[in-house]
């Protein structure tokens, strides 16, 4: 897939594109929805569009509101050892380890 | 004597001078709350631990302690600040019965200034919506009605907030704005909410929606009142890299000092092609306040101001993607078990979040998934960048922008709304502010044929809410009030 913007006149979500989305998203869509969703997202991303007609050449990407810089301090620790207050709304907890589905087979 | 219906700022004089107690006066708002469970302010309420603040705070003002700038007021807050030991929901089911072990920032600082709050305040689901109608807890009601008596939104996202407000069930409440939700809601319940300038407020322990965004600020009765509660929530917090290292201004003593010699910039491009005739003149009315209260007015001109609304709508949710990725289903909230990992975490996330919630996530992953990424979101956040750069060419003219809050009045529950685009236009007013990260008020300036409060918006310069309380108190003492809605719920 390419960056390039004349591409997207032509690119609208498919079905297909609207499955890996969610996928991507970790949120499970119904089949009998996908269409509906993608139709949505479609008249957002359709609406968005207007932004390909203005000139952004040279500007840069709005980093901040007002200009600070990045606020550093010494490497040392100033907090933790709070086990149980971590633990406090496991949906499932044994031993102070949260308990979660297996993920390593 | 009557303790409700008193400003926040009146309520301190009067437990100065003696008048009445913190409990008394925090009794009264807690009946106030328990008549008002039709307008679904409250999601969580926290009446025990609230008398204890109260009478703590009695006592302290009798051992001639020192004492704090919300000193034994009844304050809501807003269901997206983290409080110890209280559920904390977001107005979402995926939080399940979260506790927090843990107080926010912003409301750790206004409970050492005094502050007794009263329980937490229902919005819109991960503070996404304009009409409060997205929260997993039911919609809230608006106290004010149609005229035929309907159910109106109070708008959103910190709907509740509004609302209580409005309806004299706190003398105050926190909220959060991204692209609207403090000064939206603000407009349609007759109340004043202001935004700060980016980073005024901690972020620690406030839930993140779009983390570039997001501001916390105050709704309140009056313009002084949410200098007053401003100040007490506003801060440097070492826990938040992108919280402001200056100090608070004393805001309450600008209020009052008017608007004489100040430029009063109107940008051309904030008049929408079917700008409703009421919105138009209540604008205009707004100018001459500005001009008869001795400030000068200057035409300005902001390009790009038909943008911001796409350019948030890929900002916003592409940071919100990233942020909601936290919710699954693991370390806290709901767990629904599915086959494996990957199942459990889609079963949790489609059934703990609400459509528009979903919608959102997916379309921030989209726009920065793989192959488009530069094309959506490096795109909007140049754009972005052109949209702050309007407003710093403005400031060369004037000192403060002057606009409508919002496209209308508040509107009915349960307007069928079919295609989401018509709800994210009721922030085309202020979502500029939060992409430029400028400090914006809402004040009530008057009715529309109904009777329903309409807002009129001023938008300072960065760190500039002082000129931003002063003006909107010019707008406040001009309009003369916006009549209270009568109670008709009980």
């Amino acid at each position: 897939m390419s960056d390039d913007a004349a591409n997207l006149n032509d690119d609208t979500v498919s079905l297909a594109d609207m499955r890996k989305i969610a996928r991507l998203s970790r949120i499970r869509v119904e089949e009998a929805e996908v269409a509906h969703i993608a139709g949505e997202i479609n008249g957002i991303l359709g609406w968005i569009e207007q932004l390909q007609e203005v000139d952004v050449e040279g500007v840069e990407p709005m980093t901040s509101a007002v200009a600070i810089d990045a606020p550093l301090r010494a490497d040392a620790v100033t907090d933790g050892g709070v086990r149980d207050k971590v633990l406090v709304n496991a949906p499932k907890e044994e031993d102070g380890f949260f308990v979660v589905p297996r993920s390593v087979e | 004597m009557d303790l409700l219906n008193m400003t926040l700022a009146s309520a301190l004089d009067g437990m100065s001078a003696g008048e009445f107690s913190s409990e008394e006066l925090t009794r009264a708002h807690i009946a106030a709350v328990e008549a008002a469970g039709e307008l679904n302010c409250f999601i969580t309420t926290d009446f025990d631990r609230a008398l204890a603040r109260a009478k703590d705070s009695d006592a302290r003002r009798a051992r001639g302690e020192a004492l704090g700038l919300l000193e034994g007021a009844p304050i809501g807050v807003k269901d997206l600040f983290c409080t110890d030991g209280l559920r904390t929901t977001a107005g979402s089911k995926i939080l399940g019965d979260f506790t927090p072990p843990y107080e926010s920032s912003v409301t750790a600082n206004m409970n050492a200034q005094g502050m007794v709050a009263l329980g937490k305040l229902n919005l819109d689901e991960f503070a996404m919506g304009s009409s409060n109608e997205t929260s997993a807890f039911g919609p809230v009601i608006n106290p004010y009605r149609g005229p035929g008596g309907e159910k109106l939104v109070p708008g959103g996202s910190s709907g509740g907030s509004a609302s209580a407000v409005a309806a004299g069930l706190c003398l105050g409440a926190t909220a959060t704005d991204t692209g609207g939700s403090i000064r939206q809601p603000a407009a349609f319940t007759g109340t004043v909410g202001i935004k700060p300038t980016y980073g005024r407020c901690s972020r620690w322990g406030t839930v993140a929606f779009a983390s570039s965004l997001d501001q916390a600020g105050p709704i309140a009765k009056t313009v002084e009142d949410s200098a007053i509660l401003l100040q007490a929530m506003a801060g440097h917090d070492a826990k938040d890299s992108t919280s402001l290292d200056l100090p608070v201004p004393d805001w309450r003593a600008e209020v009052g000092r008017g608007v004489k010699g100040m430029r009063i910039g109107i940008p051309k491009e904030y008049t929408l092609p079917d700008m409703p005739a009421e919105i138009e003149a209540l604008w205009e009315q707004g100018v001459e306040w500005m001009r008869d209260a001795g400030a000068e007015i200057v035409e300005v001109s902001l390009p790009h101001t038909k943008y911001a609304l796409p350019v948030y709508y890929i900002v916003a949710p592409a940071e919100a993607s990233s942020n909601l990725a936290r919710y699954d289903g693991m370390r806290y909230g709901l767990r629904v078990e599915g086959e494996n990992l990957a199942d459990t975490y889609e079963r949790t996330r489609a059934e703990g979040f609400g459509a528009e919630v979903r919608r959102r996530v997916m379309i921030g992953t989209y726009v920065l998934s793989a192959g488009y990424y530069d094309a959506y979101y490096l795109r909007a956040q140049k754009v972005r960048t052109l949209i702050a750069e309007d407003f710093r060419k403005a400031w060369e003219q004037c000192d403060v922008l002057l606009t409508p809050s919002t496209p209308s009045a508040a509107f009915a529950v349960g307007r069928k709304v079919t295609d989401p685009v018509q709800m994210y236009l009721n922030d085309v007013f202020t979502v500029p502010a939060n992409l430029a990260g400028l400090p914006g008020i809402s004040v009530p300036a008057g009715v529309d044929k109904d009777g329903l409060p309409l807002g009129l918006q001023v938008i300072g310069k960065a760190l500039d809410e002082s000129s931003v309380f002063r003006a909107g108190a010019a707008v406040e003492a001009a309009a003369g009030g916006v009549a209270k809605p009568k109670q008709w719920w009980v």
